[in-house]
């Protein structure tokens, strides 16, 4: 035990001489010598308050935490759930297509319902194609634009015109549909499409007659559409570029350009490629839009003027007015392979993505 | 450097000239295609405010469509239509979208299933419309025997809980470690702590989240085609065919009738102001924190 | 009223690193007992320990026994339990941002289900008085949003806060560290009135600031309390040469 009143001299003396002063009244004041760590109090003196009566009878929750914890998890397994319900319903509606025409099914030509003969080779065709179009004409101005946007732009500028690419992403499917019906196929017609037949005729990919509906035109509004997507995350995929690496370029005497392909372009050229395949994701899916302005006809055709016929836009037209087990199971298994198709699409171009902006994203130190 | 390599005075001269002509190229070439690429979008805009709104009128937001070749009439079973699955679809979509949000942040966060679940959303948000309207067809429609609009809004809450999920999960990440170890400190249950504090401190980002996910949905056609189908009449009946604005203004689009043009203008305008309401709201509540309350 | 905690072999480890080794110590009832030591020798470890926060980190474990008064918390209780009645302040002072002053105090009695509205009145108005907060915040308490006072206002509502639940024991853990000065004297001023009333831990990184409000200190190296003894004994003649070392500033 110690002496409480006894003197205290330091033993060291502290850091600086106006702290000593300090130490030693307080420690005095504080009565000390009640406190031997050996003779731990024995507690309360007085009656607990009408809270703490509250809370020591307050079950522990356990029950209540275990409910919230699995209903969550819930939630979170539905979208498994959703997921696979999505693959068994389409795959249980598909069967009796599978069974009638195997593989064969998606290497056929011709869909002719009243005949009962189904091939989807032609919506794959026109999926592919018009996709791949839209892609050719959507990634340099969407790269151009996220460029643009990230190191040319005038700052008070940036808002606004981030606000109306991004407002483009906003607009549904069946508005750009009628805008494509009402605008954009008399202006294929009448104006883009002389002009491409005679500079690019010679090509094949552009021979009269062009009604305005078509592939070229379909792809043209996909190029719209995915625009946003591709420009959007291949911004914020340039932008996970540290700024290190863009300075160390510049440092060299480098011009904008050469440090946009040196010290941008080359670092973020996987999720770049990422973007597009999201925006490729996108096309392949898209319905409405598509299905007003492709023609809607099974032709397989290198002609870009002539009408065609998408996955999608198949089961749009056809899904209702599907008569008889076959017609139906064969669209849902169109539906199947769309589905599929995008799956992957979607698998992959996330994995690059993610594998450019996780180190962004850390947190929780 | 090896791509600036050194030269000869000469040849030096020409190379910076290229140099700097490029990069001239690039630059107008990157203000060429913004350009290019934000013509189209003034273009549909105005023609949409230009058609829209001269076809426009009180008609158009009170009466059901005329039948064919009649003037005038509207599309109000449509927009209440809309709002019945809509409101549905928010109803199933926002709880299970939250709640998988809050798994992923709360629960799930490095663990494989966690990860599995959030590339299942990914993954989800990426299925197309259309196939999202065949397996509400399937599951629903067939069961009950004809098109509904229980089936639509299934089929729009599906298209959902995905986005919800993924803006749920990344706002409660912004919730300060601190702030929830406040709460465990005063022996909180871990769900009063989700509920009262973490998912509170998130929440204008939620909410945003929510009426983004609610505006891209107001707007989807595809997966309704042959769930909520269309109806030319008023209907409240969740297990009857329900009429909806995108529906309605592609059945008058593709129609070959002047009169249903018009209105199908009129409605794309309707849509889209309604859209542009709900996320311009949305962008001045996040903005000033109007959510936040208390300040 | 305060009650003792009886701490024994305590270890402690984050992942595979072992942080805490052999614990052992009791800490007095209504008493301030102060932990120093050098930076990231497990002080917070400690105190967080001794009301199970420790476990609220995924990778963290804990081992060994910490009686509050006859109750064993790792046995006994569930840590809701234990938190309830041992309060914790923080280094950084965390209000609830989304919650006005008012429910910041209330919340440890509102979110645990609590709802009568007059005691709550009562309640937030005392515990403000106790964090001598209540003057500088009475016109405004339902108007104002917690993280809209200053950083010493802040910490002494997070006081206030584990005030509200008549905890037994108050872990401090820093709680002046990311203050100025006037607010730090503030709440030693304040620790020094509420010992009477409650068995506090003050984990500490300022040696003035162990020896004017604690009774004892213990001092802590690499996870090791190297000794625990009465605060002048620790600050006058300290049995250990690596108390020594520290006190005079010769490492941390
Ligand atoms: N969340 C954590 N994860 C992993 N290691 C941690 C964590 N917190 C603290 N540590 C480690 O545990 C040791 C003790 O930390 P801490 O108890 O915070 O020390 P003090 O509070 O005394 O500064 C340190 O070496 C630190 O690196
Ligand atoms: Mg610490």
């Amino acid at each position: 035990m110690d002496n409480p009143t006894q003197e205290i001299k330091p033993l060291v003396e502290p850091a600086t001489a106006e702290n000593a002063p300090l130490l030693i009244p307080k420690l005095v004041m504080s009565d000390v010598a009640h406190g031997s760590p050996d003779s731990p109090e024995p507690a309360r003196s007085s009656e607990p308050s009408v809270v703490r009566k509250f809370l020591n009878e307050k079950s522990s929750g356990k029950l209540a935490d275990g409910t919230f914890g699995a209903l969550m998890l819930v939630c979170a397994l539905s979208l498994f759930f959703i997921v696979g319900l999505i693959v068994y319903v389409l795959v249980m509606n598909s069967r009796p297509s599978l069974h009638a025409f195997g593989f064969k099914f998606f290497t056929h030509s011709v869909w002719d319902p009243v005949s009962g003969e189904f091939g989807a080779l032609p919506f794959i065709w026109g999926t592919l194609v018009s996709s791949l179009v839209a892609l050719v004409l959507a990634v340099p101005l969407a790269l151009c634009t996220a460029i643009f946007l990230l190191e040319i732009c005038p700052q008070p500028l940036r808002a606004p015109i981030s606000f109306l690419t991004e407002f483009l992403a906003a607009i549904p499917s069946v508005v750009y549909g009628l805008w494509g019906v009402f605008v954009l196929v008399p202006f294929m017609r009448d104006t883009a499409g002389p002009f491409l037949e005679k500079t690019l005729g010679w090509t094949g990919l552009f021979v009269e007659p062009n009604f305005g509906v078509g592939m070229f035109t379909a792809s043209v509004i996909l190029a719209i559409m995915i625009f946003p997507v591709i420009s959007s995350i291949s911004r914020d995929v340039m932008r996970a570029v540290p700024v290190s690496q863009k300075e160390a370029v510049l440092a060299l005497g480098a011009t904008r350009w050469e440090m946009l392909r040196m010290g941008v372009l080359r670092n973020a050229r996987i999720g770049i490629v990422g973007a597009v395949i999201l925006g490729l994701g996108r096309a392949l899916g898209e319905t409405m839009a598509v299905t007003m302005v492709i023609g809607n006809h099974p032709d397989i055709s290198k002609n870009l003027f002539a009408p065609g016929y998408t996955l999608a836009s198949v089961i749009a037209n056809e899904f209702t007015e599907a008569t008889g087990d076959l017609y139906l199971s064969s669209l849902i298994e169109i539906g199947l392979a769309l589905f599929l198709v995008t799956i992957v699409v979607n698998a992959i171009a996330r994995l690059l993505v993610w594998a450019v902006t996780r180190g962004q994203s850390q947190r929780h130190a | 450097m090896s791509a600036l390599p050194k030269r000869s005075p000469g040849s030096e001269r020409a190379l910076k000239l290229r140099r700097s002509f490029t990069n001239h190229v690039v630059t107008a070439l990157s203000i060429g295609s913004t350009i290019l690429v934000l013509a189209p979008l003034l273009l549909i805009l105005g023609y949409l405010f230009y058609k829209g709104a001269s076809s426009l009128n009180l008609d158009f937001f009170t009466k059901i469509p005329a039948p064919v070749g009649e003037t005038g009439g509207g599309m109000a079973n449509s927009i209440v239509g809309s709002a019945v699955v809509l409101v549905l679809a928010s109803l199933i979509g926002i709880p299970v979208g939250i709640g998988a949000g809050v798994y992923l942040s709360e629960y799930g966060r490095g663990q494989t299933l966690g990860n599995v679940i959030r590339f299942t959303a990914d993954v989800l948000n990426g299925v197309p419309s259309i196939v999202v309207g065949i397996a509400a067809y399937a599951l629903v429609v067939v069961k009950q025997g004809h098109f509904s609009a229980l089936a639509g809004g299934i089929a729009l809450s599906i298209m959902m809980v995905p986005t919800i999920t993924r803006t749920t999960e990344e706002m409660l990440a912004t919730v300060p470690l601190a702030v929830r170890e406040a709460a465990y400190g005063l022996g909180i249950p871990k769900w009063r702590t989700v509920l009262s504090v973490s998912l509170r401190t998130a929440s204008p980002g939620i909410i945003t989240g929510c009426m983004l996910a609610f505006a891209r949905v107001a707007g989807e056609t595809a997966p309704l085609l042959f769930t909520a189908f269309g109806n030319q009449f008023w209907s409240w009946d969740l297990r009857q065919p329900i009429a909806a604005l995108p529906l309605q203004i592609y059945t008058y689009a593709v129609s070959p009738y002047d009169e249903w043009h018009r209105l199908a203008w009129a409605g794309a305008l309707v849509l889209i102001l309604l859209i542009m309401i709900s996320v311009t709201l949305v962008r001045i509540f996040a903005g000033r924190g109007m959510l936040k309350g208390g300040n | 009223m305060g009650v003792g905690i009886r701490v024994e072999n305590l270890n402690a480890w984050y992942g595979p690193t072992h942080t805490l080794k052999d614990v052992s110590l009791h800490i007095p009832a209504n008493r301030a007992t102060a932990l120093i030591g050098p930076s990231g020798c497990g002080k917070s470890t400690f105190v967080r320990c001794l009301n199970r926060m420790h476990e609220t980190n995924p990778t963290a474990r804990a081992e060994g026994t910490v009686m509050m008064g006859d109750l064993d918390i790792y046995k006994d209780a569930a840590p809701v339990e234990i938190r309830r009645r041992i309060g914790m302040v923080f280094q950084r002072p965390n209000p609830f941002p989304t919650m006005s002053i008012y429910d910041n105090v209330a919340s440890g009695l509102k979110l645990n289900g609590f709802s009568k509205r007059r005691v709550l009145d009562e309640i937030v108005e005392r515990s403000l008085k106790q964090a001598a907060l209540w003057e500088e915040v009475k016109d405004d308490l339902k108007k104002k949003s917690g993280a809209s006072l200053s950083g010493g206002q802040q910490q002494r509502l997070c006081i206030a806060r584990a005030l509200a639940v008549d905890p037994e024991v108050l872990l401090m853990d820093e709680p002046a560290s990311a203050l100025d000065p006037v607010s730090t004297s503030k709440i030693e001023d304040l620790i020094f009135q509420l010992k009477s009333q409650y068995t506090i831990v003050i984990v500490t990184h300022n040696m003035q600031q162990a020896a004017r409000v604690a009774e004892n200190t213990g001092f802590f190296l690499t996870g090791k309390l190297v000794e625990f003894a009465p605060t002048h004994k620790i600050f006058t003649m300290p049995s250990d040469k690596r108390t020594e070392d520290y006190i005079t500033g010769r490492f941390g």
